[in-house]
């Protein structure tokens, strides 16, 4: 088990842990924060990830995405539950896995006063490697920075140092790469372009686990994780998830918007009414209800335009959240 | 509908050295309008908003927020203006009655009107309960609703709001575009940027900023239009894929 690093410059990942043969396996982990324990981020997670695959974990701000990334990267150890990472446990043997994961935190972590060379080369050192070595791997991404090599990191843009981060994630080959939140605060433009990037490392055998708050990034992975508040509320590929939306959801547009949506509100057969774009998204609680609110809305006088859509991740994601909170209050009670 | 023009700009310009960070942008925008400010990153929109806020002199170009000239009144401006962006708004270590305070205080509000107005906001928000709770403590939905409050404490004529909603949930994120709608109604000009291209389409106005200057302004409607594009997503990168500078 001590050759862990690749020389050879092809990709040939070394000898597995023994704990199976999943990339990551996450089960009953827990975490808490403060003296009483009185934060709770990671609530009882439990989830597997194939290798080669690209996983998505998707939620808000505190939903616990980064306890979970340092818990695996084995930055932080978890108050319950185990973990393993290609096999390896991420407790005993956490050096075996800090030898073969590539970590981009969500907070730029490269050293400011170095220039984009010096810091790319600092990490292939590191790794006992070479930039030359893995060059193939990183050429994409790397080359449009490389006009800049002499630039220190801390004066590149934020997408520059995107790509930088990146970069020296990837340097030695890592079988497994954690991204934390590498779209946060990123333009449409360039977010799409990342993703392009991710695309064409999942080509290379690479597992990526990568965390994002923007909904409409779980399109683009294979499986996804819906987290919120320390609790994984679904997990499964995108298209699954959208087919397991259990109620009839229409798209209504009217000239007076903000009256629509209280007028909306007040049908019987509504479950939920919010704004999506330019449109209002109604979610009724069955086909019968769907059927009547045309006329229920011609009746208070809105002319409307309604079409049945396709729920997307957003829909499903609030459509979660409110199950569990109500879930939670039953409890309560 | 009242007219009134609340900011307007001509040929506002921002030159670093010989990079020209703003080039020229022209634009009005009326009283209790919600106009969405976008550009991809490095476009330019932070310095035009500092421009806007008094916290940064144009290089040529005019100028007038709130009635305040950015040369001369750039004082004014920042008395009549609120802001608030998801990096920094509010103080952790303060509780949710000591910040209002404290914003209270230093726009030089009577302590009657800051008494009355922290009741208003505490009813409004339904925290009542937390008055004397720790900022830090709030979950972040909370938080974002509470900094928009305080950034109105004051009853500016505009608030600049940079990027407002970042990692936000779902639902709390279309809380607060209500908050942004009530505020508006009462006559308080929003001027917002964001990254989520659905929140485009609740704006009045949206400008998208390329490379410095402003490429396209209209309804949401009539720019899905002009661009034959289905969504503001797609308006968004058709253009901001002509831009040739990259970066912050």
């Amino acid at each position: 088990m001590n050759t862990i690093i690749n020389q050879e410059g092809n990709y040939n990942p070394p000898p597995l842990g023994d704990g199976g043969m999943d990339a990551v396996v996450v089960k009953n982990i827990s975490k808490t924060y403060g003296k009483k324990k009185e934060v709770q981020a990671l609530n009882n997670i439990s989830f597997s990830v194939n290798p080669g695959e690209l996983f998505g974990i998707i939620g808000p701000d505190g939903a616990g995405k980064t306890s979970l990334f340092r818990i695996l990267t084995t930055l932080l150890l978890a108050d319950e539950g185990a973990a393993t990472v290609d096999g390896f446990d991420v407790v005993k043997d956490y050096k075996a896995i800090r030898k073969r994961v590539g970590y981009m935190p969500g907070r730029f972590s490269l050293y400011q006063d170095l220039t984009v060379e010096e810091n790319l080369n600092f990490f292939a050192t590191i790794f006992n490697t070479s930039i030359e070595e893995n060059y193939d791997l990183i050429k994409d991404i790397y080359v449009q920075i490389e006009p800049f090599k002499k630039r220190k990191a801390g004066k590149l843009s934020g997408g520059m140092k995107q790509k930088l981060a990146l970069s020296c994630a990837l340097i030695h080959r890592p079988s497994v790469l954690f991204l934390d939140e590498p779209t946060t605060g990123v333009d449409a433009v360039s977010r799409k372009e990342f993703w392009e990037m991710l695309r064409r490392l999942k080509d290379q055998g690479i597992t990526i686990l990568v965390s994002t708050p923007y909904m409409d990034e779980a399109g683009l992975c294979d499986r996804v994780a819906l987290i919120q508040k320390g609790k994984i509320m679904s997990i499964d590929s995108p298209e699954a998830i959208v087919n397991a939306f259990p109620y009839p959801l229409l798209a209504v547009k009217s000239v007076n918007m903000l009256p629509l949506l209280n007028e909306l509100k007040l049908y019987d057969g509504l479950k939920d009414a919010y704004v999506f774009g330019e449109y209002h998204h109604a979610v009724l609680k069955n086909d019968n209800a769907v059927t009547g609110l045309k006329e229920y809305l011609e009746a208070k006088n809105f002319s409307v335009e309604i079409n049945p859509v396709r729920p997307n991740i957003e829909d499903c994601f609030m459509m979660l959240m409110k199950s569990v909170s109500s879930e939670a209050q039953k409890q309560d009670v | 509908m009242n007219q009134t023009k609340v900011i307007i700009t001509d040929k506002l310009t921002k030159r670093f050295g010989g990079f020209t960070a703003v080039d020229a942008i022209c634009f009005e925008v009326t009283k209790g309008e919600i106009f969405g400010f976008l550009g991809a990153n490095g476009a330019g929109k932070t310095t035009a908003m500092r421009m806007l806020c008094g916290l940064s002199f144009p290089t040529s170009g005019k100028a007038m927020v709130a009635g305040f000239d950015v040369y001369k009144e750039n004082e004014k401006i920042k008395q009549n203006i609120g802001y608030m962006s998801q990096k920094f708004s509010l103080y952790e270590d303060l509780t949710v009655k000591e910040n209002m305070q404290l914003y209270g205080g230093i726009y030089g509000k009577s302590n009657a009107f800051i008494k009355q107005k922290t009741e208003s906001i505490l009813t409004e928000l339904d925290i009542k309960k937390e008055a004397n709770v720790l900022v830090k403590s709030l979950p972040l939905g909370w938080k974002q609703k509470l900094a928009f409050a305080v950034a109105i404490f004051h009853e500016p004529e505009i608030v600049f709001l940079d990027e407002p909603t970042g990692g936000v949930d779902p639902v709390a994120r279309r809380e607060f575009w209500n908050m942004i709608y009530n505020a508006a109604a009462t006559g308080v000009t929003v001027f917002v940027t964001t990254h989520y291209m659905d929140e485009a389409e609740y704006c009045n106005r949206v400008s998208i900023m390329v490379d410095g200057k402003i490429e396209a302004l209209d309804t949401p409607h009539q720019l899905k239009q002009t661009y034959n594009a289905g969504s503001m997503d797609d308006v968004f990168l058709k253009l901001a894929r002509k831009a040739v500078r990259t970066g912050d």
